[in-house]
């Protein structure tokens, strides 16, 4: 039985409909992601778990129980969960300890349970030297420390994390990616993580579930995700792409009148036949000067148009000769290439997905 | 995996919920707050519509109280004593704003301790002390004026329309004070450098840039020092009806001598409610034009205008100020307050604590209206402070529809006079049915009616300053919504609604034009005393007694510094 499911989840203010028939699931010990722009409803779902927001569709249920359904919702204080706010809500009035504390009190455990419970907590968010700090006199990173310790110690059945990195610098940022995740990895809590930064979101997530507009548009592996979008969506919001005009005829992908072959079928949903959109990655082409002689992949003559050097790559704007296409694609530093110049490019069809 | 300790989860139905706690809590809400506040007011509204004895209706209250010259004239002298005393207290303070927020002027600390004084001292005590200074024949400065040049006729007089004016102004002046300096923080210097380096100097920049910044706080300051002067009581009756100045105030009041006229005090106090809620809405509008919202408080550092020797000069208008207002006033009352006789002036021979004795251990009402005062204050500022607390939570974690009919009528009394309020409740309860006619409780209930939106204002901001996640990491870990406000918010608040309970004890304790018309016998608080002895003249004695008023207040606000922070009165709400 999965541990967590949404089963047409919707919530409504008057006519405007924020989050929209949210079918997700899942498995104990997974760890999701609702990923999206901000106002997609993916935190007014995260809420519609926790308790704090009542749906006005669809259902929520632990472990096969429902938790949630229009008119009838368990308060969140009943619902065993734990989560982290944006803002941390680390209680100012109370220490370290007394914070990480305060769930194993209610769950009224002995004083001694309770206090080798926090102290192998703090042990392992590495706070165990200023637990008897206040709030205040903590730095930002430790006092997301607090609040996932806080979290994690009542061993909740699903954990939620709501934009927890967005209040922090950048470098401190990646640095509490990893460790969301080694505490995932230890610990092995259902968990549920809101975040509109798709480098958290792969980072952190067994599963990605992409939102738009209140609907989730994809759930996939970050890879899968980015390797085959499945929706124009999709393909424009995690990474860069290029989006090409293309047609499905008898099972095979023609891009601008050439047949891509069948390494690119597995990136046709089955009956799709006629114009369809596909995304190419830029990182899905290579630039040849000279034409290579074996010709094993679909080759294009184009012209540079414009480039931007990076750093770590070249940004390359590309233009087919004989088409109207113009093209994104990234090469490795040491690939320079002059504007105007004549080059081949080649495109490797295995990542070309259709989106529409 | 997961700890089985929380109770079972249970769903509950949706025809529960209408009985939820909140929702009990909300109807009794509604109850007190249409009790405190609407009934009164549409009590007034109808009395005024009615006859004396048999309640039919009737324009005759109307046309006795606009009928005669003598009623028309006391509205006029409000309007124009409004717009004097405003139009003083704006220039006294604007520069003294300006010098503290912005400048180098020397003696910051003790302009502000000036400030903080004039706002604190009941306005009455003022002018007391002013009758001391500028009485026509035995004031201090006329009396020195005389022996030092011969002259015969008095260089000043308090008892002239413009000498209220000004002894209003010198209490009402801290208002507009906190408003510009408060809006002047906000500015960064950037705004200054940049008129600086197209070529502004000093001034012209002071004229042309940063004070037209803080325009709407100046005229936010005006305004509500007109509304607070064409309601005030004190001041008027003290010094306006010996100088034969009647406004409306003191006319209401004479509505309320023998035989008691309440419908034709209540039609008459009609106009003194539309202005004011008409020129609080003016100064809406004015405020919601978006041109000078420049204050974002970002932008960066705010430096000092070095201003050279002009400082001393800016320093010295200060100083003239907290003399004029607090140290000249205060130092007459103190010395009449301990001497036997306050015009033989300062020698030991003339020195006593007989007055002090004579209200404390042997006056009959003296040590009773001191207790009222301590009580009713402290039982108001509690039931505001809990009502306008419930009222804001309400509210801001919109806990219930419609819950901002709470917040906007929490808010109402502040477009409402004192006065005003004072006539409502009168008309509303201390007739029958419930006779509450003076008893504690119709002046406990004023009061509170009369500062909830001081209360209210303070407790939107405590409870704004706590985040809502703080509660719901309380609740998502395991605990009920009461047990996570009294555990996590309640603590977080302590500190400012303490603040707020001291601020509405301080004001209710000086409160007068609502105590006057609705203290019995037994119920009279040490304002209305104050009054009382200061109508029979015997002005040690009533010196001693704004003493002892004084000396609770000082106790009060030191133990506010004390536990809430230097500037707990002074900040704009």
């Amino acid at each position: 039985m999965p541990r967590l499911t949404l089963t047409g989840l919707t919530k409504a203010y008057g006519k405007l409909t924020v989050v929209d028939r949210v079918d997700l699931t899942l498995e104990e010990g997974e760890f999701v992601s609702l990923l999206g722009p901000s106002g997609c409803g993916k935190t007014t779902t995260l809420r519609m778990v926790a308790g704090f927001v009542d749906p006005t569709g669809g259902t929520i249920a632990v472990d096969g129980s429902v938790l949630s359904a229009p008119g009838a919702v368990v308060p969140p204080e009943r619902r065993g969960m734990s989560m982290i706010f944006q803002s941390y809500a680390i209680w100012p009035n109370m220490t370290v300890e007394q914070n990480v504390a305060f769930g194993l009190e209610l769950r009224k455990l002995p004083r001694e349970e309770v206090k080798r419970r926090v102290g192998e907590i703090l042990e392992v968010v590495q706070l165990n030297k200023l637990a008897h700090r206040y709030p205040a006199e903590l730095s930002g990173g430790q006092q997301q420390r607090v609040a996932l310790a806080r979290a994690i110690v009542v061993k909740p059945s699903v954990l939620l994390l709501d934009e927890p990195l967005s209040n922090l610098d950048a470098n401190l940022r990646e640095e509490m990616r990893f460790e969301i995740r080694r505490l995932h990895d230890e610990f092995r809590i259902t968990t549920v993580y809101v975040t509109h930064d798709q480098a958290e979101a792969m980072a952190t997530s067994d599963r990605i579930a992409v939102m738009n507009a209140g609907r989730i548009e994809q759930v996939d592996a970050p890879h899968l995700l980015y390797t085959r979008p499945r929706t124009r969506f999709v393909a424009g919001f995690v990474g860069r792409t290029n989006l090409l005009e293309a047609r499905v005829e008898g099972g095979d992908l023609l891009l601008d009148g050439v047949n891509l072959g069948p390494a690119a079928r597995a990136g046709i949903a089955h009956g799709v036949t006629g114009a369809v959109l596909v995304s190419l990655r830029p990182q899905a082409m290579a630039i040849l000067a000279e034409e290579p002689p074996a010709n094993d992949g679909l080759l294009l003559r184009a012209t540079i148009a414009e480039r931007t050097y990076l750093g770590e790559a070249w940004d390359y704007v590309l233009k087919p000769e004989g088409t109207a296409l113009t093209l994104r694609a990234a090469a490795p530093p040491l690939e320079a290439h002059d504007v105007g110049a004549h080059v081949w490019l080649r495109i490797d069809p295995r990542q070309v997905a259709v989106v529409e | 995996m997961s700890d089985a300790a929380l109770p079972a989860a249970a769903v509950r139905p949706a025809r529960f919920r209408l009985l939820e706690p909140v929702m009990l809590l909300w109807v009794a809400l509604i109850a007190a707050l249409l009790v405190l506040v609407a009934a009164p007011l549409i009590k007034m509204l109808l009395i005024s519509f009615e006859m004396q004895d048999t309640g039919e209706f009737t324009f005759e209250n109307y046309l006795t109280a606009y009928g005669r010259q003598r009623y028309i004239d006391a509205l006029r002298n409000s309007l124009l004593l409004g717009a004097l005393s405003a139009a003083i207290s704006t220039v006294i303070a604007v520069p003294m704003a300006w010098a503290v927020s912005r400048t180098d002027m020397p003696g910051k600390g003790f302009t502000w301790a000036m400030v903080l004084a004039a706002f604190i001292m009941p306005p009455y005590l003022g002018a007391i002390g002013w009758i001391l200074l500028a009485g026509p024949n035995s004031g201090w400065i006329n009396v020195t004026w005389r022996a030092l040049t011969g002259a015969t006729d008095p260089l000043v007089n308090v008892y002239t329309f413009t000498g209220m004016a000004f002894v209003i102004a010198l209490h009402s002046f801290p208002l507009v004070f906190i408003f510009v300096k408060s809006a002047l923080d906000l500015i960064s210097s950037e705004m200054e450098d940049a008129a600086n380096i197209l070529g502004g100097g000093t001034w012209t920049t002071m004229r042309r840039v940063t004070l037209p910044l803080v325009w709407p706080s100046i005229l936010g300051g005006f305004i509500l020092i007109f509304l607070e002067t064409i309601a005030l009581f004190g001041t008027p009756a003290i010094i306006g009806i010996p100088a034969r100045i009647n406004v409306v105030t003191t006319q209401l009041w004479q509505f309320f001598e023998d035989p008691v006229r309440v419908e034709v005090a209540a039609a008459y106090a009609i106009p003194l409610l539309l202005i004011t809620v008409a020129m609080i809405g003016v100064q809406k509008l004015m405020l919601s034009r978006k041109g000078f919202v420049s204050q974002t408080g970002k932008g960066g550092e705010r430096r000092q205008v070095k201003l050279g020797p002009w400082r001393w000069v800016l320093f010295g208008w200060c100083l003239l100020v907290g003399l004029l207002a607090v140290i000249k006033p205060l130092t007459v009352l103190l010395q009449a307050s301990f001497a036997k006789a306050w015009g033989r002036g300062f020698s030991f021979d003339n020195l006593t604590l007989r007055n002090y004795r004579f209200l404390l251990f042997e006056h009959d009402v003296a040590p009773q209206a001191t207790w009222n005062t301590v009580w009713f204050s402290a039982a108001s500022a509690t039931m505001a402070i809990v009502l306008a607390l419930l009222v804001a939570y309400i509210v801001i974690r919109k806990l219930m529809r419609f819950a901002d009919v709470l917040g906007f009528i929490a808010m109402a009394p502040f477009v409402i006079p004192g006065i005003v309020m004072a006539i409502g409740f009168y008309a509303a309860y201390a007739g029958p049915p419930l006779s509450l006619y003076g008893s504690a409780l119709l002046i406990i209930l004023a009061f509170t009616a009369r500062f909830l939106p001081i209360a209210y204002a303070n407790s939107q901001a405590a409870i704004r300053a706590v985040h809502p996640e703080m509660e719901e990491a309380a609740r998502i870990l395991g605990s009920g919504r009461l047990h996570a406000i009294r555990r996590i918010t309640a603590p977080l608040l302590k500190t400012s609604l303490l603040g707020g309970w001291l601020v509405v004890f301080i004001v209710a304790s000086r409160e007068l034009s609502a105590a006057i018309f609705l203290v019995g016998p037994r119920t009279r608080t040490m304002s209305v005393l104050l009054y009382d002895l200061s109508e029979q003249g015997n002005f040690e004695v009533v010196s001693a007694f704004g003493g002892i008023l004084l000396f609770i207040t000082m106790v009060i606000v030191g133990i506010g510094m004390k536990l809430v922070g230097r500037d707990f009165m002074l900040r704009r709400e």
